[in-house]
């Protein structure tokens, strides 16, 4: 069954909280390299999803493998192979770029030499090399949603993923944001995103729509739209909670 | 984890609250516990009752009043107006010499001086009663080297009036350290990790492969040194400054710190696991550990006055054994044998509370 170009492999999760029943029987892949859009009402059990994939939580049943390794004994191992980033950003404000570049690499075991590399690829190409010794707080939010994307994926973790990382910033900066995000996934990164904006649910390759902790929809944008006869994501995403 | 530990004192230097609670409260608490608490008085207003009224009695009022310590306001009459005298409020002492005095003292070689006090302010009415003593000791040795031959005693006899039992609390350092240390240990990590989880940086240390142990342990260790080097500073300045008497090991007393530190820190890890938010953590300190700290524990009020209730419930302080530790290395310079049993009781609240807040923070992954 374990298919290699699966970096994710999702068979009959079950999440309970008592007789709450967060998670109810899923089933899913993500290709190696692909960007996965994990879409979803507030309280759908995406959260607990991801939770659960990061190795934080256990599930009550089903078989799960994150890049190859299983949530119940492996999580040690997953934890090494992805990146995270939440909507709060979760840059240290107190400190500067280098720093959080530093203390980051430092938790994921990275050694200095491979750090400053990481550091002055990353700030090239952002362009903002010069500001190295600044402390965050003195930063505008777009810089810091980009550094976290770009500290999140500095241990090259084999999947990232992005909990609703472009809430609250300006379409300019989620424009950019987004290149960011192919680039990544051009390097063999796969990307497991959550997001409020539907417009971005159009960027991904394959998109699931969960209501009420199941799985109602999966497959590309263009599928989905045809499948619901819609016009956009927005209008898949607003009939598919309706019709509960 | 060092990069953990580095990043931790990034966060303490670089804000200037912190710092200001960490090295700035101190210096102040001590200073103005100690020259508020020692501080000398000058200028009490005194009467005095005289039912001599020979040369020995006026020869040691006079000595009282040019002491620079007493303002003679009025002779009395009568015992009846001490009462009133006092409620007013005006007046901190009354001396009362008996009859005869003078002739007394030379018949039967003793002769008597009553002093009151007004003990609603018990700590006051201590060191006027005290002064008072030192001059009339000091007017008798003279009078021994006059009249070499016969020996003479006056017995001054001090009673205190509304607070008999004047259990005033001079011994303010290991008060303040022990405040100190609940606060930095307890309060400031409590605060800081809840931070960490209003900023969201929590979870990507808990998705990171670090272990819920090492980011405790990452988040402890710069206040476990931070309040050693407080808890020094205070017995720096206390023996210094105020010439508190350092009696016992100092060894022993670094020992049973670093054990009440502990067991602080790991109340500021539980408190952690409940609040949410920064000012929760705030609060449930405050609340929770600083005022029972302050009042409970034996430092401002005396807990042999309590209400038995009160009294019970300070048993379960840990502050109230670490001063009772503290107090007797240094001012009685008692060893561990007489202290184990303090000490054991603080080792087992420290288990207590590390196995509690451990579990806690598992549960909170879970």
């Amino acid at each position: 069954m374990t298919n290699d170009h699966h970096i994710i492999e999702v068979e009959n999760l079950v999440k309970k909280f008592g007789s709450f029943v967060a998670n109810d029987h899923l089933n899913f892949y993500v290709k190696r390299g692909e960007i996965f859009g994990f879409l979803g009402a507030n309280g759908a059990g995406k959260t607990t999803a991801i939770k659960i994939l990061c190795g934080l939580w256990k599930p009550t049943s089903g078989r799960i493998q994150v890049a190859g390794f299983d949530v119940y004994k492996e999580t040690e191992k997953i934890k090494r192979n992805i990146g995270y980033m939440s909507q709060k950003f979760s840059l240290y404000e107190d400190m500067t770029i280098a720093e959080n570049f530093t203390f980051y690499g430092g938790i994921y075991g990275m050694r200095m030499p491979g750090i400053r590399k990481k550091m002055s690829f990353f700030l090239e190409k952002l362009g903002i090399v010069e500001y190295k010794d600044r402390v965050i707080s003195d930063l505008p939010l777009g810089w810091k949603q980009k550094l976290a994307f770009s500290i999140a994926i500095m241990h090259d973790p084999a999947i990232v993923f992005l909990d609703e990382p472009t809430s609250g910033v300006d379409p300019l900066t989620r424009r950019q944001f987004w290149d960011m995000i192919y680039e990544a996934a051009h390097d063999g990164i796969t990307v497991f995103l959550t997001t409020h904006y539907m417009d971005e649910a159009e960027y991904c390759e394959r998109v699931s729509i969960m209501v009420d902790g199941r799985i109602e929809a999966l497959g590309t944008p263009s599928e989905q739209k045809k499948q619901f006869g819609a016009e956009s994501m927005e209008e898949v995403f607003i009939r598919l909670a309706r019709k509960q | 984890m060092r990069g953990f530990i580095i990043k931790e004192f990034y966060h303490i230097f670089r804000d200037v609250r912190t710092m200001i609670i960490l090295f700035g409260m101190p210096v102040i608490q001590i200073l103005l516990f100690g020259f508020a608490l020692t501080n000398e008085i000058r200028n009490a207003r005194i009467a005095v009752l005289d039912h001599s009224k020979d040369d020995v009695t006026t020869e040691i009022i006079s000595r009282i009043t040019s002491s620079g310590y007493f303002i003679l306001d009025e002779y009395l009459e009568s015992e009846e107006q001490i009462e009133d005298l006092f409620r007013k409020g005006k007046i901190k002492e009354v001396i009362i010499f008996e009859e005869n005095f003078a002739e007394k003292l030379v018949k039967d070689k003793t002769a008597g001086i009553q002093i009151i006090g007004d003990a609603s302010d018990p700590n006051t009415a201590n060191l006027l009663a005290n002064y008072t003593n030192a001059i009339i000791k000091d007017y008798q040795a003279g009078m021994l080297l006059n009249q070499a031959s016969i020996p003479m005693v006056i017995t001054p006899e001090p009673k205190m009036l509304f607070n008999p039992e004047l259990k005033g609390v001079f011994m303010f350092v290991p008060g303040i350290i022990t405040i100190l240390l609940m606060l930095v240990c307890a309060m400031m990590t409590s605060i800081s990790i809840a931070k960490e989880k209003e900023l969201g940086t929590m979870e990507i240390l808990l998705v990171s492969p670090l272990k819920p142990l090492q980011i405790i342990l990452g988040k402890v260790t710069p206040y476990i040194l931070l309040s050693l080097i407080n808890a020094l500073t205070i017995l720096a300045l206390g023996y210094f400054v105020f010439g508190m008497p350092m009696r016992g090991n100092i060894v022993l007393l670094l020992l049973e710190t670093i054990l009440f530190i502990i067991m602080a820190l790991s109340m500021g890890i539980l408190i952690s696991t409940i609040a949410k938010t920064q000012q929760v953590a705030l609060m449930v300190s405050l609340a929770g550990l600083m005022l029972p700290t302050i009042l409970l524990s034996g430092f401002i009020f005396p807990v042999e006055n309590m209400p038995w209730a009160l009294r019970t419930l300070s048993n379960i302080m840990p502050s109230k054994w670490f001063i009772i530790i503290i107090k007797n290395i240094m001012l009685k310079g008692i060893d561990i044998t007489y202290i184990w049993k303090e000490t054991l009781i603080l080792v087992f609240m420290t288990l207590f509370f590390i196995t509690l807040s451990v579990k806690n923070f598992k549960i909170r992954l879970a």
